[in-house]
């Protein structure tokens, strides 16, 4: 007994002096906690990128991880409610010990846990979250967007509608009534009165956050008869908001404006007619016009429809560029380290203008911490080979000249374009199945 | 506003109401006889919808005649009601009776945690939409707008004969006179001998039913995914309380005014629209602390 004790006591010992002799403090994994909506509506968007995170992780790891070092995610829902959030956000970095913490989809949730990883100096990206806010109003050390925010998003929008139907009349918006949708239209707004001041606002409805039915807003939207309608909705709301108008002709009368409406295409199927711009918060889109012919894109895409049922959304694309960023961080660090294992604070040190790209186009990293991100737009049309509407007259803006230069507040900024803007700007075109 | 916007705007309630009646209407016939606010009332709701658009996608994708949709809609409606209200009823709401109300709420709104759980696990997060109903009757134009068939007639239709058979059956049929009884007066009803367990469980699967109706009518306009049941529980409990929990007619009443209240508010005031059932039922109780119809009663000692 005793001695079988001695053995092992001595083996351990052993390996511990094997393990501290070869590799200083590189650690056995990276451990990685990721903050996604598994629960509620939002759900839509947390479920496939979990199920991302787990396949692209599996992917890296056998390929030996980031410099050797296997990586390890822990999951956190953000159903749970923003307390329940920030409470297992401090366990998993303080009782676990994550390396990183990806957080989060709620921009709510973004304002909350950016000042919580400032306290607990953990390297956290914010990997999903559009509010542009952050970086506007606040510095963080810690902090950094994976990818762009909402006023690229909103501002590549009105610039394509622009580009695409410049003599439109009047306007309507169809919003969720919830911080995204009062702050989306804030901005779509800003920069439609800015660039076209002749616009004609004739309706802003917010219906309820998960509201079941939209039909007295669409009879209403029938009446008034509006050019264009946006809506920057998003999940159960949007789907049901365009079934609802498609079933009952006013995608005929008007052309909608979708943002957000490439997480809801595969689902919505024909019954998103053709002749409709969709954004896709990003260059994000399963026919990327780039991508879709790159090898390791179609494989990546073939598996996740095989494995999910379905095609991968933009929050994919995200995690995708979160995955790359935290690698790229790691081996800029190991080389600026002189291939040595680096500690957290030189990890946070090389975020500093780092490139990488997840999915999609490259992404920078600018001085205040936000992602740059390209733009992706285009209309619908029902193509031969899919059951559900995609994208043609693809047009992809520069992230550079799209997003709010440092310093600046977006609604000013925005309120500052000058109409010229809308031929200054540079595009890149693309068709469906070019 | 207009002639024009003025019906747009009342056919618009009417469709809304129609479908917020039948999960109210059962919600406060349970009240009226168990005594029991069930919250999870919203859950047969939402189950209701889940069933009939799953089966139903599954059903029409296999090339079934879209006009199974509404004999599935009653079919859905009877099994949650008997499956799912009959159980719940039997084995769990029977022991909590006589204890005070807040444990009665609390009861059912575990039941209602738990449910919307079963539901995530049963069918997922994904928003279902299955429309074949609403599509196989089509569009009507009125004043240059199109409504859906579905909406604007059968909606209201469906309500009004719900309405009228209820009353039917509670008036004029022994079991529905039972349940009167019970409901005015649930001791001396015992005492000449009425069966107050079957009164019960006859009334909880029959308003478990209605709500899984309501759910199931829905289905073909809405998306149906997780958080539907909340927000329709939260509607009805305005509706019934309007109308003075446990009456039938004030259910219909007071959802008439909550839809075109809230329908009026989209066209002149959509900022208001959100809060519009609450004033009203604000309002209403001001004015009738025990509702619409309620009728006040000495509290027995």
């Amino acid at each position: 007994m005793n001695k079988k004790l001695l053995i092992g006591a001595a083996g351990a010992l052993s390996l511990l002096l094997s393990s501290v002799g070869t590799a200083a403090e590189k650690p056995e994994e990276i451990q990685v906690g990721i903050t996604a909506f598994l629960s509620g509506p939002a759900s839509v968007f947390g479920e496939p990128a979990k199920a991302a995170a787990e396949m692209m992780v599996e992917e890296m790891n056998a390929a030996g991880g980031i410099g050797g070092v296997p990586l390890k995610t822990y999951f956190i829902d953000e159903g749970a409610g923003g307390e329940a959030v920030l409470a297992e956000y401090r366990r998993l970095v303080q009782d676990v010990g994550v390396d990183a913490m990806f957080a989060s989809i709620s921009s709510g949730n973004c304002n909350k846990v950016a000042p919580l990883a400032e306290d607990l100096k953990i390297l956290n990206f914010m990997w999903d979250c559009g509010t542009q806010r952050i970086f506007e109003e606040n510095d963080y050390r810690y902090v950094f967007r994976t990818q762009g925010h909402a006023t690229p998003e909103m501002l590549s929008s009105v610039l394509y509608l622009l580009k695409t139907k410049p003599d439109f009349k009047k306007i309507a918006v169809v919003n969720q009534d919830y911080a995204w949708g009062r702050e989306s239209w804030k901005m779509f707004s800003a920069a439609l009165k800015a660039m076209k001041p002749d616009v004609e606002i004739v309706a802003e409805f917010f219906p309820k956050f998960g509201a079941p039915d939209f039909s007295t807003e669409i009879s209403r939207l029938q009446a008034l008869r509006p050019d264009v309608i946006l809506s920057t909705s998003w999940g159960g709301d949007l789907d049901t908001f365009v079934r609802q108008a498609s079933q009952r002709g006013l995608t005929n009368s008007s052309t909608l404006v979708l943002p957000l409406a490439e997480s809801s295409l595969e689902r919505l199927g024909k019954a998103l007619p053709p002749g409709h711009i969709v954004g896709t918060r990003g260059d994000h889109y399963f026919l990327h016009p780039e991508k879709k012919s790159d090898p390791a894109f179609s494989k990546f895409v073939a598996a996740f429809k095989d494995k999910t049922g379905a095609y991968p959304i933009y929050p994919v694309f995200h995690m995708s560029q979160a995955l790359n960023a935290l690698k790229g961080a790691y081996e800029k660090a190991i080389a600026a380290n002189g291939g040595k294992w680096p500690d957290r604070e030189q990890v946070v040190d090389a975020m500093a203008g780092l490139s990488f790209a997840g999915l999609g186009r490259e992404v920078r990293i600018r001085e205040d911490n936000q992602g740059i991100e390209d733009q992706l737009l285009g209309t619908t049309i029902h193509a031969e080979g899919h059951d559900f509407a995609v994208l043609d007259k693809m047009m992809m803006f520069d992230g550079d000249e799209v997003t709010t230069p440092v310093g600046q507040e977006s609604v000013s900024w925005l309120e500052k374009l000058a109409p010229g803007f809308v031929d200054k700007v540079r595009v890149e075109s693309f068709e469906h199945g070019s | 506003m207009n002639l024009q916007l003025l019906a747009l705007a009342i056919f618009d309630g009417i469709a809304h109401a129609a479908l917020v009646f039948m999960v109210a209407v059962g919600l406060t016939l349970i009240f009226g006889v168990l005594r029991i606010l069930n919250v999870a009332h919203g859950s047969f709701y939402a189950i209701g919808a889940y069933l009939v658009a799953s089966v139903g996608g599954a059903i029409f994708a296999a090339g079934w005649s879209p006009w199974l949709a509404f004999p599935l809609m009653l079919i859905a409606a009877a099994l949650v009601g008997v499956l799912l209200g009959g159980p719940i009823e039997r084995l769990l709401l029977k022991r909590i009776y006589a204890k005070e109300e807040a444990l009665q709420l609390l009861v059912t709104f575990a039941v209602f945690m738990i449910l919307e759980d079963v539901q995530r696990l049963v069918w997922g997060v994904q928003p279902y939409f299955e429309a074949t109903a609403l599509q196989s009757l089509g569009n009507v134009e009125v004043f240059g707008v199109y409504y859906t068939v579905y909406q604007l007639i059968l909606l209201p239709l469906v309500a009004l004969a719900v309405l009228l058979a209820l009353r039917l059956f509670l008036r004029r049929t022994l079991s529905g006179r039972l349940i009167l009884a019970v409901t005015e007066d649930r001791e001396a009803a015992t005492s000449i001998g009425i069966d107050a367990d079957r009164i019960y469980l006859l009334t909880f699967v029959l308003g478990a039913s209605l709500a899984a109706f309501g759910g199931a009518l829905a289905s073909a306009t809405t998306s149906v995914l997780p958080g539907i049941g909340a927000d329709m529980i939260v509607l009805s409990f305005a509706v019934a309380a309007t109308a003075g929990l446990g009456q039938i007619e004030g259910a219909a009443l007071a959802a008439l005014l909550i839809g075109l209240g809230r329908s009026f508010a989209v066209y002149l005031m959509p900022e208001l629209e959100v809060l519009i059932p609450y004033l009203i039922m604000l309002l209403v109780l001001l004015w009738r602390p025990e509702g619409l119809f309620g009728v006040a009663r000495t509290r027995k000692i």
